[in-house]
């Protein structure tokens, strides 16, 4: 029997726009994942809690405050640090290409720029999710 | 026991999380740890928050968490959203109003959908429940998904059902009052500040006041989950159900038929999955289109499929 994908999406840092997480949630929710929602304003702490608690596949960042550097890898740090190494974690947001490669060295599997259709996210989650979906 | 089974006795969050997913998709493993532990569990008191959807309580259960932590409890939370029966998918929510809470050391919450499951709750909600009891938890909220007049799985797991509405029911009170109304043993009007509180407060009481035959009132409560109003009162009114299903020997009869539920459905789920796994491995489809054709009719294709199942008839 198929389980659906677990998905944290959620917001860094202080920066007070959520419509592309909406919209990636949902998207996501059509390709039949599960979504977790967290809402505005969270802490990396806070994150690594959630995705820990709700036990997910993948964490889906979505940051437009300019911080990634400093928020992204906190997250994967902290992540790290509590053992869990069987979540993928994602990010999307307006980030410049010359800091997706610290990104990807710390941790963040991909980065999703503006524009990237969100067929493209699911595709990527689907293909590249740690845990066995089938039981 | 294996590391899994001893980090989740001892409460270790990633174990309960994990314990959980086990649980949510009818695995084995769940079952397994279970059957160990059983002996464990029993101790939680568990707290069902239903009512429509947009009255607040994801909001209220926060709030009431809240009020048990400083009492020093330990606290689990499951909170139910709807998956899409199209695709499968969900957003799920709840957690948005519990953000403080996610850091607090002694509580555990945990967002399920649906799943296809009917009556407010998900497939694993029984399972889970009982995985968070054996963690130690003191007590276990579940917070159903926004019900309209038939889901009312949620009095079959729960102690105490508290009923969140909100004004401006006005006389759809009466219209939903033979579905969920007859489930809450305590009611709460939140978002009280607003414009006919007092007149839903009445109508509630009016037709609770009609119903003499049971020996628990339920009382109805004002709250505004938002400013954290009401919530006092309502954890004692929670502690008054609680005292009376112990003094009144209830408890004991809810949870003895608790049980008798969660074996049944347990057969129930292991039967349905059976039969969908060898519906598969039939030819349905190539049937089902003679039905279409009318060559056959769909209760003698029914009573077939039954016979080749079963070896037996309907």
């Amino acid at each position: 029997m198929e389980r659906p994908i677990r998905v944290l999406v959620a917001k860094p840092g202080l920066d007070g726009h959520d419509r592309g997480a909406k919209v990636i949630a949902r998207a996501l929710r059509e390709a039949g994942m599960e979504v977790i929602y967290t809402g505005l304003r969270q802490t990396p702490e806070q994150i690594v809690e959630a995705a820990i608690q709700e036990d997910v596949d993948v964490v889906a960042l979505s940051i437009l405050s300019g911080a990634h550097n400093t928020l992204f890898p906190k997250i994967t740090k902290l992540l790290k640090e509590r053992g869990v190494d069987d979540v993928l974690v994602i990010g999307g947001g307006v980030i410049p290409e010359e800091d997706i490669p610290f990104l990807k060295e710390h941790g963040i599997a991909e980065i999703f720029t503006p524009g990237t259709p969100t067929s493209a996210v699911i595709e990527y989650i689907k293909q590249h999710v740690k845990r066995a979906v089938e039981k | 026991m294996n590391n899994l089974e001893e980090l989740l006795v001892r409460g270790d969050k990633r174990a309960i999380a994990r314990a959980i997913t086990y649980a949510e998709n009818y695995e084995e493993k769940a079952k397994e740890i279970i059957k160990k532990l059983y002996k464990r569990s029993g101790s939680a008191y568990i707290i069902g928050i239903t009512g429509p959807p947009g009255v607040g309580k994801s909001t209220l259960t926060d709030k009431l968490v809240k009020n048990l932590i400083e009492k020093g409890n330990k606290i689990g939370v499951i909170a139910i959203d709807p998956t899409s029966p199209f695709t499968g998918g969900s957003i799920l929510g709840d957690r948005i109003r519990m953000q403080d809470l996610s850091l607090h050391p002694n509580v555990y919450i945990r967002s399920m959908g649906t799943r296809g499951h009917l009556g407010g709750l998900s497939k694993g909600t029984y399972m889970a429940t009982r995985i968070l009891d054996i963690a130690g938890m003191d007590y276990v909220f579940i917070e159903t998904v926004g019900v309209g007049q038939s889901e009312i799985d949620i009095v079959k797991i729960a102690d105490t059902v508290v009923m969140v509405l909100a004004p401006g029911l006005g006389d759809d009170v009466q219209a939903i009052k033979a579905g969920i109304m007859e489930i809450g043993e305590i009611f709460v009007v939140n978002k009280s500040d607003r414009e006919g509180s007092d007149k839903t407060v009445v109508e509630l009481n009016m037709m609770l006041d009609l119903d003499d035959t049971k020996d628990w009132r339920p009382p109805v409560v004002k709250t505004i989950a938002y400013e954290n109003k009401g919530i006092n009162e309502l954890i004692d009114k929670i502690f008054a159900h609680r005292e009376y299903l112990i003094a009144s020997g209830n408890l004991e009869k809810k949870r003895n038929q608790r049980l008798r539920m969660e074996i049944i459905e347990t057969v129930k789920n292991k039967l349905m999955n059976n039969v969908f796994e060898k519906i598969q491995q039939k030819d349905f489809d190539f049937k089902l289109q003679e039905v279409i054709d009318k060559k056959i009719d769909p209760y003698t294709f029914a009573d077939e499929l039954y016979r080749d199942i079963f070896n037996k008839n309907l």
